[in-house]
């Protein structure tokens, strides 16, 4: 791979870093010859008691996942299996998270350690296997989300946690403002509140924690309880968008010319009253709009309230999938990745045109 | 009668006069008198940070007290290519805040005020002269409280703790500064507004945030930071187990953890560190043991009940000797009053100390302790530990008397030799107290030269100039390649808090 990476930067043609190839879909255009990360695949280094795993990057996440479950352990920010091929570099490289981020932290949280691959075909190593570690610049934290822009991940070290002692899912019918209330109350008080997910008339939270947490929290909130069986297939789906409302924007996209807009908010941020579909998650923080409105309309929905929109799914990009960035944070990407990829080879425009 | 100065010496010290009114000259523009100061006895408060062994005289101290004054600062000094050195209460333990002989001290101290708390998003935005624990403080009326408690908090700045990532007893369950901070709001070197982060989970492009934190005051100035808050516990309790063997208190540690508990803070403190704390507060610690744990549960009564229970059924089963849990708030401050006070503490049985801080995998620590012994023995010097076992971090004490001669050398000696033992052992150099001035030459050793390069390449996207606190955090390949000549067997360098370069 190091020889590929260096023949890349020699001739200038530009490197598409893909694992499962299950994100191909986000982001913008990915160009340039594959990079295959499926061949730095192998068991992962597992250590229970020192809450930390490190796993090479071709890894499959289903394999990570199985593996911690057999000493009861679990990624705590729940990532997608968009496909069933996702890696463990991808998930980092995308940096998306699952329904209980707004709880336990995003993928970069439990991101403690990377190992990258530069232009030349070096390894570099940032970071390391422990979450106390402020030695040097936060590297490995930047290249969540990064899109491979600025290397190849070629492993990861992932602070891992013991998977929760109980659990309970509850519904409640509820309109979407009501909603909001409701779950901004309840996160003043210590319940175990781990994931919600308003859609449709229809508000599903689960409380995870402690035995006793669990049972304090269901007296306290109330709602339908929802069994396990109908519980776990809900919250997995959900997760990796083959829910109804997902595959719903799915058909919306491919026949009405409608895209799927990932909205970060600030939680207590008021309903936008935007046309379309939506579904509110990580109690009101990232909402999930299926619309064919003009992209600046949205932008600007989500700017006027302080958030940010991106353009998750769609089949016309050209407003750009990511929100703009204020003058000094582009000056700073620019430099960025002038740093890490002089040569441009690492999945260029993936994040944003020019980087 | 004065003897003539070297005329290299005399020139220089010209030239640094003639830097000195032209930076004056300049910054009187933007800044009130009083906020503006230059003669030696206003600035030699600003000599040092906590690291006291390292001083160093600024050019000029600069004490904005608006935000356009601040960003008037930063342009002013990017015009004329002077370095600035932010600093904010100056309890650093790295010499992060260590002022530049050409340089700005860029004090924040007066921004301390709390602009908002917003209690239903459950947030609160505060300027970055904002003491740590000034946050929890205002946020109590409304039942929440700003995790991150490092031990200086009754001092240290808000801004100070973004700079260091600051992690305390509590970030084994609630994180370090990253984890609680969505959003800093501040100025590039060249005094342009910017902000990192968003009022959301995320911001857009690249996670800059988490760069900056952790950054050392090295790629930009922090003015305004929101932080998360979080419910207060209802409860809390402290276990206290007292361990024979050092062995078996590790084991203790690693039991814990893969029993699946997670505690709100796991702390240890061997013997002879029990010892002193019990000298100065009389906590009742028990003298006997080899090693004493501190392990903390929090939440509601009945998750408080079922994990205290839990948490001594694996410390009896690990090999305690004794085990007492607190059963009030006040027995509770009690326990933890010995190892909050473990640096006054050891100040009273030696003249001087050296605080280390590092980080191991936990399963190392009983390995450690020994190692350390066998260093004590080797460089004649006594250490006291307390560690934050929950996470492996380390925070050795080596006493000294610095009247003594060579003790000063010996205990560099010794704190190298633990750093490069941390690093074999799996973990790194600092684990919160930063890199600074302190560990520049442990960098070398910790990180390849191409990482370091790396790292400098990305200090130079945000500060292409290099005048954003220069000279701290990575070192220069010429220093690393000093060092590795320097650098014999066991790592050990004469004298290496003599600036090299």
């Amino acid at each position: 791979m190091a020889a590929r990476v260096r023949d890349a930067s020699r001739s200038g043609r530009a490197l598409c870093i893909r694992g499962g190839g299950s994100k191909d879909f986000y982001g913008e255009l990915a160009a340039g010859d594959v990079l295959d990360t499926r061949s730095l695949d192998g068991p992962a280094e597992h250590e229970p008691t020192e809450l930390v795993v490190t796993a090479p990057a071709g890894m499959s996440l289903a394999a990570l996942e199985a593996q911690l479950a057999e000493h009861g352990q679990c990624l705590a920010f729940e990532p997608p299996h968009f496909g069933a091929g996702s890696t463990v570099g991808g998930m980092v490289a995308a940096g998306l998270s699952g329904p209980s981020r707004s709880a336990a932290g995003s993928v970069r949280d439990h991101l403690l350690g990377v190992v990258l691959m530069n232009s030349s075909g070096e390894l570099m190593r940032f970071g390391g296997r422990v979450i106390k570690n402020v030695a040097g610049y936060d590297v490995s934290r930047v290249i969540a989300g990064s899109l491979g822009i600025l290397g190849v991940v070629v492993e990861v070290s992932l602070k891992v946690l013991p998977k929760a002692e109980a659990e309970a899912t509850l519904r409640f019918d509820l309109k979407p403002k009501d909603a909001l209330d409701r779950l901004h109350a309840w996160g003043s008080r210590p319940l175990p509140l781990d994931a919600s997910a308003w859609w449709n008339g229809n508000l599903v939270v689960r409380l995870r924690g402690s035995v006793a947490a669990v049972r304090e929290g269901r007296a306290e909130v109330g709602g339908d309880a929802i069994d396990d069986s109908a519980a776990a297939p809900f919250w997995r789906d959900l997760r990796d968008h083959r829910d109804a409302f997902f595959v719903a924007a799915r058909d919306a996209i491919d026949h009405q010319d409608a895209a799927l807009w990932r909205l970060s908010l600030p939680a207590t941020a008021p309903l936008l009253g935007l046309a379309g579909d939506e579904l509110i998650e990580w109690h009101g923080a990232q909402r999930w709009l299926a619309t064919p409105i003009a992209a600046e309309a949205v932008r600007a929905a989500a700017a006027a309230v302080g958030g940010h929109a991106t353009l998750f799914r769609g089949r016309d990009k050209s407003a750009g999938v990511f929100a703009p960035l204020s003058p000094p944070l582009l000056a700073i990407h620019q430099r960025l990745k002038q740093a890490f990829d002089p040569k441009g080879v690492f999945n260029p425009g993936r994040l944003y045109p020019g980087l | 009668m004065n003897a003539p100065l070297p005329e290299a010496a005399a020139r220089s010290a010209l030239d640094r006069g003639r830097r000195q009114a032209e930076v004056t000259a300049a910054l009187a523009d933007v800044l009130p008198a009083h906020a503006l100061l230059w003669h030696r006895e206003d600035t030699v408060p600003y000599e040092c940070d906590g690291l006291t062994a390292y001083r160093e005289q600024p050019l000029v101290v600069a004490l904005p007290e608006t935000e356009a004054q601040v960003a008037a600062v930063l342009r002013a000094c990017h015009r004329l290519g002077v370095p600035v050195v932010a600093r904010g209460a100056g309890t650093g333990l790295s010499g992060g805040a260590l002022p530049n002989p050409l340089g700005v001290t860029l004090s924040l101290a007066k921004f301390n005020r709390i602009v908002a708390i917003n209690r239903l998003a459950r947030t609160a935005t505060v300027q970055c002269g904002v003491r740590n624990l000034a946050i929890s403080e205002a946020a109590a009326p409304y039942g929440l409280f700003y995790a991150p408690d490092p031990s200086s908090q009754i001092a240290c700045t808000i801004g100070g703790n973004v700079a260091e990532n600051s992690g305390g007893v509590h970030c084994l369950k609630y994180g370090l500064t990253l984890h609680n901070v969505l959003k800093v709001r501040g100025f590039t070197v060249e005094g342009e507004a910017v902000e990192f982060g968003a009022d959301g989970l995320d911001a857009a492009g690249l996670d800059l945030l988490a760069v900056v934190i952790g950054s050392e005051g090295m790629l930009a100035v922090a003015f305004e930071v929101t932080v998360k808050l979080l419910p207060k516990p209802t409860v809390a309790r402290c276990i206290m187990a007292s361990f024979a063997d050092v062995r078996h208190a590790g084991d203790a540690v690693a039991a814990i953890i893969a029993a699946g508990i997670i505690p709100a803070g796991l702390e240890m403190m061997d013997r002879p560190m029990t010892a002193a704390v019990e000298g100065f507060v009389h906590a009742g610690y028990d003298l006997d043991a080899a090693a004493i744990l501190l392990c903390e549960s929090d939440g509601t009564a009945a998750e408080v009940e079922h994990e205290s229970a839990r948490m001594v059924a694996v410390l009896q089963a690990a090999g305690a000797t004794r085990i007492e849990a607190s059963e009030n708030e006040a027995q509770r401050l009690r326990f933890w009053s010995g190892r909050k006070n473990a640096f006054p503490a050891s100040g009273r049985i030696s003249p001087d100390y050296m605080c280390m801080d590092s980080t191991i995998p936990r399963r190392c620590l009983a390995d450690m302790l020994i190692a350390i012994a066998a260093m004590e023995a080797k460089h004649g010097l006594r250490c006291v530990n307390v560690f934050h076992a929950g996470d492996g971090n380390l925070h050795p004490l080596i006493l000294f008397d610095a009247n003594e001669p060579d003790q000063l050398h010996r205990a560099e000696l010794f704190g190298a030799e633990i750093l490069e033992t941390s690093i074999a052992m799996g973990g790194t150099v600092t684990g919160e107290h930063g890199v600074g001035v302190e560990k520049l030459s442990s960098m070398c050793v910790q990180f390849s030269a191409a990482e370091r390069e790396q790292m400098l390449a990305l200090k130079r996207a945000f500060d292409p100039a290099g005048t954003l606190n220069p000279g701290k955090v990575i070192p220069s390949l010429a220093r690393c390649a000093e060092y590795g000549h320097m650098h014999v067997k066991r790592g050990v360098l004469a004298f290496p808090e003599l600036p090299r370069f």
